[in-house]
């Protein structure tokens, strides 16, 4: 007769990188994440790579939404999943980069380890379905 | 079992991901995260504990960064547990507190980790000492405990912290008074933040008053928290002066008074070695951690003896259709383990 009850949550960081200063999308994803039952912690605006990975590694979130509306996504998502394997949490964070996306750029970045890429318009359902179904363990 | 002493080893290496790893595990009461809190015990001890409270838009926040920015430049080592609340409804939280942490961006040093309450009334927990155990026993010299009060939350901080701050706005004069009982009990700092806005000095004045009038009170003194006493055999110096909790004038967001406010800290913790108060809140601790324990093992325990009886469902639809009452299922709940109790 164990007592030791889990209390699992999904943990989610959404992040805002670079300069971009657009941040209503990440609002709202916050507000849908939370209302999903999940725990939100949100970034702020204009952080740097290294930030958003210290961000990630201490807060040990299951995901790491990365909104990226600025055009610099080819520059800043290699850089954050550099120092993600850095400190050993590549393999089980679960990526996503939402945003003005080119479709080019998309292949390119689900190789790099980018797990989805959400676009504009994208309903709130599919993105909280989404990491439901996809979010690792922890 | 291999991976918690995996992890353990890991963490004691100074490998941030296991101290993040470890605090997840805690939060969400994984198997095996008793073991691992037990494994930490032993490397426990050395990290001071602050706990930082107050109203929402106190400005808590940007003053534990200021404060972390401070310490970091002592060359000291902060880890910082940042509690927040979640909704009753669907469990999830927006946990915002990392965002005023600007001073310390990228600096691995500063570990700041987000917990939400969780359903807590509290929004403590063991949760929450058992993370601070983890940090200290990463080698963290502090560690901030902050949180949002909300009475219960105000209470409930002076069991994981050595020194307890409470942050009053300025213009909160009505409210301090309303407040009086609870922040007079836990308080062992006062940082009126803010404090170049306007109502800032008669926040101050309320508040010197207010200490001035505890301190004049007639009641028995049964501890500085008013908490049933631990029996101690400890040689206390009875000549010691109370503690008076000092006011400290503080802007954060400039870092005003942030010196001032560390300054205080040390004093307070000079004050709790030398009368020996830092031994018996940690020994209070302790037997408030031991309690709770008990406590949700007990509850596993009922909650098992409820399951062989058909569930709490079955037991509220007998309620409802008239045949028992509640008191009648709880003393039948319970008769087992009265029983095995009284057989010893």
């Amino acid at each position: 007769m164990s007592t030791d009850q889990s209390q699992r949550s999904i943990r989610c960081l959404v992040a805002k990188v670079g300069l971009d200063g657009h941040d209503r999308g990440a609002h709202v994803i916050a507000r849908a994440f939370r209302d999903a039952g999940f725990e939100v912690i949100y970034s702020g605006l204009h952080k740097a790579p290294d930030e958003i990975v210290q961000a990630a590694v201490q807060e040990d979130v299951n995901v790491l939404g990365i909104s990226i509306l600025s055009g610099a996504h080819s520059t800043l998502v290699p850089k954050i999943i550099e120092g993600l394997k850095e400190y050993d949490a590549f393999d089980d964070t679960l990526i996503l980069v939402g945003g003005v996306i080119p479709d080019d750029d998309k292949a390119e970045l689900k190789e790099l380890g980018v797990s989805e890429v959400f676009g504009p318009g994208t309903p709130m359902e599919e993105t909280v379905e989404y990491v439901r179904e996809n979010a690792p363990e922890r | 079992m291999s991976e918690s002493a995996g992890l353990l080893d890991d963490l004691l290496a100074g490998k941030h991901r296991a101290l993040a790893r470890v605090i997840t595990k805690i939060e969400n009461h994984d198997p095996g995260y008793r073991e691992l809190v037990s494994g930490l015990y032993e490397h426990t001890g050395h990290a001071e504990v602050i706990g930082i409270t107050g109203s929402p838009g106190a400005g808590k926040s940007t003053l534990v960064d200021k404060l972390a920015e401070h310490y970091r430049e002592q060359g000291e080592t902060v880890g910082v547990v940042a509690i927040d609340p979640s909704s009753p409804y669907t469990g999830g939280a927006v946990l915002g507190d990392r965002i005023r942490m600007a001073s310390n961006v990228g600096d691995m040093d500063v570990f700041f980790r987000s917990m939400s309450a969780r359903g807590n009334l509290g929004g403590l927990s063991t949760a929450t000492a058992d993370a601070v155990k983890a940090m200290d026993a990463f080698g963290k010299d502090k560690v901030i405990i902050e949180t949002v009060g909300a009475g219960q939350n105000e209470i409930d901080i002076v069991g994981a912290a050595d020194t307890v701050c409470v942050l009053v706005p300025p213009g909160a004069g009505d409210n301090v008074q309303m407040l009086k009982a609870g922040i007079l009990e836990i308080a062992d700092i006062f940082v009126v933040n803010k404090a170049d806005m306007d109502g800032a000095d008669r926040t101050v004045q309320e508040l010197t008053e207010m200490v001035h009038l505890g301190q004049g009170s007639t009641t028995v003194d049964a501890g500085h928290h008013g908490f049933d006493e631990v029996e101690m055999d400890l040689d206390m110096p009875e000549d010691t002066d109370p503690w008076t909790p000092p006011i400290v004038e503080t802007v954060a967001i400039d870092g005003q008074g942030v010196v001032d406010l560390v300054e205080t800290f040390a004093e307070h913790r000079q004050f709790l070695e030398d009368s020996g108060e830092l031994t018996r809140r940690r020994r209070q601790r302790v037997a408030e951690e031991i309690r709770t324990l008990l406590r949700d093992d007990a509850a596993g325990l009922v909650a098992a003896e409820m399951d062989d009886h058909g569930g709490v469902g079955a037991f509220v639809d007998n309620v409802m259709s008239g045949d028992t009452d509640p008191y009648t299922i709880a003393d039948d709940v319970m008769e087992p383990i009265r029983d095995c109790i009284e057989e010893q």
